[in-house]
């Protein structure tokens, strides 16, 4: 390795680490903010709804989020692969894309005027895997049944 | 055409049941998005392309399943379900199943 390799490497690796860090910091306050303002809208992953809830409509909200993974993070995982454990750092990044995920489904259905969403659901697949030059994305999905009550 | 992936819609009962109706698309992501998502691998983060075009693949397996539903007759579908998986490097399969059913 010669050491313009070694220099892109630790500029690659640095930047990952700050641009990274911020992103996660920011996205994190933006995250806690929109979950403190939807706290009273209620999301139930039940499949039968309550009877009191008889005239009303149903449809389907969803939100999805691809994240991607920062170069030193991927860095971290690749030596925590060595040893194995907890992976402290994807933990923190799909718990985000779930939050979001979850946090843009809710906003869907309060546009709608609902009063809950029913059977929620959420799945996670990873598009790509990040082995070799491919690009390591995870897409998170939460869907359910917006119920809004019908007007007249 | 009513979409939920309830079992039931509240206050309504099932006349008729046409059993399953499904729709896929398989999407490859062009490299325009590759580029910027390039530059977002170093730095992490949210690939807005790439939400965009899921969201979109969605809604067009969605439709092509409302379409199969319609082509039966049937006003609602019920208990639907999505699932992604990718097929080959660089595309993703979106599938979107349910039952077709009418209400009353």
């Amino acid at each position: 390795m010669s050491w313009i390799e070694i220099a892109v490497f630790l500029v690659l690796l640095a930047l990952g680490y700050f641009f990274g860090r911020y992103a996660e910091r920011s996205h994190y306050r933006s995250i806690l903010w929109r979950e403190q303002e939807s706290l009273g809208f209620p999301l139930l992953t039940l499949r039968t709804p309550p009877s009191s809830l008889a005239r009303c409509d149903a449809s389907l909200v969803a939100g999805n989020v691809v994240v991607s993974v920062d170069y030193f993070k991927r860095f971290l995982a690749a030596l925590r692969a060595l040893v194995g454990g907890r992976l402290k750092s994807y933990e923190s990044l799909l718990d985000r894309a779930r939050r979001e995920a979850v946090l843009r489904m809710k906003e869907q259905a309060m546009d709608r005027g609902a009063v809950v969403v029913m059977g929620v659901r959420i799945e996670t697949a990873s598009i790509s895997k990040g082995k070799g030059q491919a690009i390591g994305s995870i897409e998170v999905l939460a869907y359910g049944t917006a119920i809004v009550p019908s007007r007249g | 055409m009513i979409i939920t992936n309830l079992e039931t819609v509240p206050g309504r009962r099932i006349a008729r049941h046409f059993g399953l109706v499904q729709g896929n698309t398989i999407r490859a992501k062009h490299v325009g998005r590759d580029i910027m998502a390039g530059l977002k691998n170093i730095f992490g983060g949210e690939l807005r392309g790439y939400t965009e075009l899921l969201a979109e693949a969605r809604q067009e397996a969605t439709d092509r399943m409302v379409a199969q539903a319609e082509a039966l007759g049937a006003n609602a579908i019920l208990n639907v379900r999505f699932s992604t998986s990718s097929v080959t490097q660089g595309a993703a399969e979106l599938y979107a199943y349910g039952t077709a059913v009418t209400l009353e």
